[in-house]
């Protein structure tokens, strides 16, 4: 008996090792779906327009759900900038929000960036709260440096600061936010490439480059 | 206590260690497949670490070669307690190689990332807590049973 009980202990762990690593696989794996017809961009839902930054007819769309807080973004944010040089005219960028609770100034960004769309400059914004980040991040008096931002890529400060506290950017942060629960994210970054959720194993810049490669080989015109 | 009494304490305990480590080294690897690990909002921010090039290798996430490291640890460790002749230098070689892994990821994240990761730190404690214990054994040859 004392000469199997080792291979049996040990064939127990094995088995528990595997057996529960599977069972937390499958509790922890995203489950979003893609986007469906009826809430693309091309579906005219009805919905307000999405902020989209690239040309409109391009074959590929990346549409991302992001966290102005969340330092991966801001790492995605950054190698976006190289995506769409490298792409061009073939790739299209849409930014959704989807503030997490767990960033104390997360929603108050995603705020700054709308009340910034609304004159106009959502990009130039969202571009400026990912690059200092690390600043305001940290700081107890955001509001201020958001202002500060806002001033720096000339807005009209006065209607910076009341579409801030006003009911259309809330309204617009919420129904992003409303859409990707809908869709089922969680965790930001969540990229889709041509309403297709990227898949946890491509969410690196090869893997994303070979889904975007994907997508214009099947549909190349643009 | 006898030095085969002492040497069989020291079996199990690397064993219930190895396991602290293997629960740690799965919960890692299956972070890394999942892609929580390189986004906000499912795990604490480990993303500085578990999200970077150093936490693969050739494709694998890093916490993968861990899951391999502390089966074998748990293993060998058994099979010695069993008194089977070679556990006991497997059970020493794995540790030693463990322990070296466990001074470069310690390295990166101190000095390349400048980041930590809880689970990270919780690994090498454990590695460490191996180590002890296998510098802790008695020389001489385990009671063979093969």
């Amino acid at each position: 008996m004392n000469r199997y009980l080792p291979f049996v202990i040990v064939a127990v762990v094995a088995l528990a090792t595997i057996g529960s690593g599977a069972m937390l696989y499958r509790a922890k794996r995203p489950h979003v779906s893609s986007i469906p017809e009826d809430k693309t961009l091309s579906a005219k839902s009805g919905a307000e327009s999405p902020h989209i930054r690239g040309n409109p007819e391009a074959p590929v769309t990346l549409e991302e759900y992001g966290d102005f807080q969340c330092p991966p973004c801001g790492m995605f944010a950054t190698f976006l900038g190289q995506l769409e040089k490298e792409y061009d005219s073939h790739l299209r960028v849409v930014f959704r929000n989807f503030p997490l609770t767990m960033h104390e100034h997360a929603r108050e960004a995603a705020l700054a960036a709308e009340a910034a769309g609304l004159q106009g400059r959502f990009w130039e914004m969202h571009d400026v709260l990912y690059r200092e980040q690390e600043t305001w991040s940290k700081a107890p008096n955001v509001r201020e440096l958001f202002e500060s931002y806002a001033g720096t890529i000339g807005l009209d400060l006065e209607k910076f600061k009341k579409d801030m506290d006003g009911e259309q950017a809330r309204a617009r942060v919420e129904a992003d936010r409303q859409r990707g629960e809908s869709l089922g994210i969680q965790i930001t970054p969540t990229v889709f490439i041509n309403n297709q959720p990227l898949d946890p194993k491509d969410k690196n810049p090869e893997g994303i480059r070979a889904e975007i490669n994907a997508a214009l080989e099947k549909k190349p015109q643009a | 206590m006898t030095v085969s009494r002492f040497r069989t304490i020291i079996y199990i305990v690397a064993a219930i260690v190895s396991l602290a480590g293997l629960a740690d080294a799965t919960y890692l690897t299956v972070q890394a497949l999942t892609g929580e690990t390189l986004g906000c909002g499912g795990s604490p921010d480990c993303f500085k670490v578990l999200g970077s090039a150093y936490a693969r290798v050739a494709g694998f996430p890093v916490a993968s070669f861990g899951v391999l490291g502390y089966f074998s640890v748990f293993g060998f460790a058994t099979f010695a307690l069993f008194g089977y002749a070679r556990a006991r230098m497997l059970l020493i070689l794995t540790v030693g190689a463990m322990f070296l892994g466990t001074l470069w990821l310690l390295y990166v994240q101190a000095f390349l990332l400048h980041a930590y990761c809880r689970y990270c730190l919780f690994s090498a404690a454990t590695t460490f807590l191996l180590a002890g214990l296998v510098i802790a054994l008695p020389p001489g040859r385990d009671r063979s049973v093969s």
